[in-house]
């Protein structure tokens, strides 16, 4: 089992260069470049400053002599400089990743806790008014566009029965006020970008869960169980459920992606100091360093989920060894 | 201009800051009857943008949540008044010599840094040197190029020196100037503390910055002129404008700059005009038609006035900005003495435009409703950018306006970097809808002189004439105001008349502001000019802490 983790994380490293490699030509092939962007159509900036600034930065040079010089920092884990305000990139997402991981861990944990009661409560009493209620709810939730629906919530909620803070995620003014308040505010400014990023993944889970449970339950384990004599309880959370999480848990892993890039949009819609929002900025004004930062991170992330989530595939089900068998 | 500039964000859209300097002006006013001793700070004014501020340091400060900040830590030697005319800030008074090689200003004695350190004319020359010195890589450097040389004569005088008069120099050294003290040891500048956390002379001292949240800045109860009238000045990032305008009205925030759309539709309504006053003045940017004089069709003068003649600008401006704005025929701000009145305003003319072209060889010989010249129909391509609704309604407009007089256009709208850098940059396009921010000093050579033609400069239309290239040399060069007035008034009937733009229209700038806040008037210069006299009366506090 060590050796195959071992293994597993030395493979996030060539993969990890592998995708900064394309996502870093692809970039410098788009057209535009930072210059034009910032500074295209400013009278005040004339020619040679923008010339000043690709020599400053190394722009002029060659697109793989960039990549080079680019991964050679990546191995000291230095991303650069921002071109836009000339900070280290890594300060720049470091400042950023909290709010972002706070939000989506929350989601997470949403998600979870939510979809799977709904997804084993539709299968067990399957064909019922829950169950057919869920589908039709699944269905609307598939179907909406996330981030109109982040809207019609700020709109609702948050502006018209002003439940909810309409955007931003700690108040200015939290300083001025006492300790204790300012964490409830900051649970407050959570509940809508947590429903939000949380809708879809609900949808899709619930509906995995139930098919993966009502698989479960017409194996014969779940005979033999219920001829035993054990109460339907324990036969449904234990012996069915035990074994129809097990798909489940390698399809959390892979909602983390679509975690990571939904809050691109959803931190720009509520106006979250988080990584994604960070990345948008950075891709509008083609913020070569920074963009690079934020898209290795959330590979690494990424990557990290699935490589979790196959741990504990594993862990859970005992059929399942990695090990290499000796012969 | 822009970066020293009390700036005041007018965002109407995520291109326009990218496409225009910011212009906004946030100067404050001898103070309207108050006295020294009378100003309580009070509550605190939440302001939002849709991008954060990048650095705090006007020598870079490029775009409008950077300059708005700046704008109030910062005071330049010189600053604008209510009527856009140049008066002293941190100069008291200034003396221009040997028709304009030399300026010598005389500083204000009274004036400390935030920090407690006084304020000298070392913390001048030093600014102005650090932009001057190409390692710094300051974008603005082209403003101050034609210095030759700074001399501190004392602690209280400064000299400077030009290769050759400089008519806008006397804005551009409005520029705000940073500390010497703090920043004389720091290889690059950037990266100082102080790029984040400003100490500068200004109304508004720093105070903290949430990362991607907001930034707080403290009133400067020791401030020359007087403490400003707002204890806090808030700015917070709100990316999405939809959500921004739920936040005015829900009172998370104080003001913002409403759309066409907002102003006439959601806002006019009693609840909201409880609560929220409106402005409405006449923004210093202008829409265009741009053409390509090295377009075999547009280079024939005949062709573009035609064009031009075409176009109903009323119709545009009730249509796309629902009347907020006014027609525009020429390079400089509406309100300002350069702009030539004689020039006659709209310019609607079918019949003329239908002469024009008939007379420049574009005839319907085979009766199909569109023109024909040595066998090739009179096709057009317009192109705008992407994500600024304003031109692309233009286009639209305009395409069936041109098609009353027998002319095919394609709509070609493009995001904005391929925009530039196919188009523009390329020089491949044929007409080009875009819009200019006109900065306070008229000079207009990176736009309309032949040598801003070349790579990279403004000119992409190609535009090249001796007498309007030798007028606006001679307009950088002379300082007397009645003179300067006839070289640009001539710039503008010349380049009316050979019509390598379309002037479209100047828009309205239509902030909304809690009504708590009174002292605001709006002037030619908008309504940020005397920021730090607006107030709120006691009993409507809304931040008591």
């Amino acid at each position: 089992m060590g050796k195959y983790i071992l293994k597993r994380l030395l493979l996030i490293i060539p993969m990890l260069i592998g995708i900064s490699f394309i996502l870093f030509v692809v970039m410098h092939i788009a057209p535009g470049d930072p210059t034009s962007v910032k500074y295209g159509l400013n009278p005040d900036i004339s020619e040679s400053a923008r010339s000043n600034f690709n020599k400053i930065y190394g722009l002029d040079r060659p697109v793989l002599v960039q990549y080079a010089t680019w991964l050679r920092r990546f191995f000291f884990l230095d991303f650069g400089d921002s071109f836009m305000d000339g900070r280290p990139v890594i300060s720049k997402i470091m400042s950023r990743l909290p709010a972002t991981l706070l939000l989506q861990a929350s989601s997470f944990l949403v998600i979870f806790c939510v979809a799977l009661p709904i997804g084993i409560i539709s299968a067990v009493r399957r064909g019922g008014l829950f169950d057919r209620t869920m589908t039709v709810a699944v269905f609307i939730g598939y179907a909406l566009p996330a981030f109109w629906l982040a809207l019609l919530l700020i709109f609702f909620l948050g502006f018209k029965l002003q439940l909810f803070p309409v955007s931003g995620m700690v108040p200015w003014y939290a300083v001025y006020i006492g300790g204790f308040a300012r964490a409830g505010d900051l649970l407050w400014h959570l509940v809508l970008p947590v429903f939000a990023t949380a809708f879809g993944g609900v949808a899709a889970l619930s509906r995995y869960s139930r098919s993966s449970m009502i698989e479960a339950m017409g194996q014969n384990y779940v005979l033999t169980a219920r001829a035993k004599g054990l109460s339907e309880r324990r036969v449904i959370l234990v012996h069915a459920l035990r074994n129809a999480l097990l798909p489940i848990i390698t399809i959390m892993g892979l909602t983390l992606p679509g975690l990571i890039s939904g809050s691109f949009i959803f931190e720009t819609i509520f106006a979250w100091p988080g990584m994604g929002r960070l990345g948008y900025e950075a891709i509008m004004n083609y913020d070569y360093p920074v963009v690079m930062g934020v898209a290795v991170i959330s590979t690494f992330l990424t990557l990290l989920g699935i490589f979790l989530s196959d741990i504990a595939y594993a862990a859970a089900d005992p059929r399942i060894r990695y090990e290499t068998r000796r012969t | 201009m822009g970066s020293r500039n009390r700036v005041y964000a007018l965002k109407r859209s995520l291109l326009v800051h990218k496409t225009v300097i910011f212009f906004l002006c946030f100067l404050p006013v001898h103070g309207y009857g108050y006295s020294r001793g009378e100003h309580v700070s009070r509550d605190a004014y939440v302001s939002a943008g849709i991008g954060e501020a990048r650095i705090l340091l006007p020598l870079f400060a490029d775009d409008v949540s950077s300059g708005t900040i700046c704008g109030l830590v910062y005071n330049g030697l010189t600053r604008t008044d209510k009527d856009l005319k140049i008066t002293g800030d941190l100069a008291e008074r200034w003396e221009v010599l040997d028709h304009g090689l030399t300026i010598v200003f005389y500083l204000r004695r009274d004036v400390r840094w935030h920090d407690g350190a006084p304020f000298t004319a070392e913390d001048v020359r030093f600014t102005f040197e650090t932009i001057l010195d190409p390692g710094t890589g300051c974008p603005y450097i082209s403003g101050f190029t034609d210095i030759e040389k700074i001399r501190v004569i004392d602690p209280y005088t400064i000299r400077f020196e030009y290769k050759r008069p400089y008519a806008p120099a006397l804005l551009k050294l409005g520029m705000g100037v940073i500390p010497e003290h703090l920043f004389r040891d720091e290889k690059d500048i950037r990266k100082s503390v102080y790029a984040r956390a400003p100490v500068g002379t200004g109304p508004y001292r720093f105070s903290r910055w949430e990362t991607g949240q907001y930034i707080v800045l403290e009133a400067n109860q020791d401030y020359f002129e007087h403490p400003p009238g707002i204890k806090r000045y808030v700015f917070r990032v709100i990316p999405d404008q939809a959500v921004e305008f739920l936040e005015l009205i829900s009172g998370g925030i104080d003001s913002m700059q409403l759309n066409p759309y907002q102003y006439r539709y959601r806002s006019d309504t009693p609840e909201f005009k409880e609560r929220i006053n409106r402005y409405l003045y006449l923004a210093p940017s202008y829409t265009y038609i741009g053409y390509n004089f090295k377009d075999p069709i547009l280079k024939d003068k005949k062709v573009r006035q035609a064009l031009s003649h075409a176009i109903n600008k009323r119709e545009i401006i009730d249509a796309v900005l629902l009347g907020l704005g006014e027609v525009c025929t020429g390079p400089f701000r509406r309100e300002s003495a350069y702009y030539d009145d004689s020039v006659s305003l709209s310019g609607y003319n079918p019949e003329k435009a239908a002469a024009l072209l008939r007379e420049a060889g574009w005839k319907d010989a085979d009766g199909n409703g569109i023109l024909e010249k040595d066998g090739r129909e009179f096709r057009l391509r317009l192109a705008t950018n992407q994500g600024n609704q304003t031109r692309e309604d233009v286009a639209a407009v305009v395409q069936r306006q041109w098609a009353a007089l027998g002319i095919k256009t394609e709509i070609q709208v493009i995001a904005w970097a391929a925009f530039l850098d196919q188009f523009i940059g390329r020089r491949d396009f044929q007409a080009v809808i875009l819009g200019w921010s006109l900065p306070i000093d008229p000079d207009c050579y990176s736009v309309w002189h032949s040598d801003s033609m070349r790579k990279g400069g403004l000119n992409f239309i190609s535009y090249s004439n001796e007498r309007v290239d030798r007028l606006i040399e001679e307009g950088r060069r002379e300082f007397v105001p009645a003179k300067r007035r006839e070289i640009y008034h001539e710039i503008h009937r010349c380049i009316a008349e050979q019509a390598p733009y379309t002037f479209l229209f100047f828009n309205y700038s239509t902030p909304a502001v809690n009504r708590r806040f009174k002292g605001i008037r709006p002037e030619p210069a908008g309504i940020a000019y005397n920021f730090i006299d607006w107030y709120v009366p006691e009993r409507e506090v809304k931040y008591k802490f």
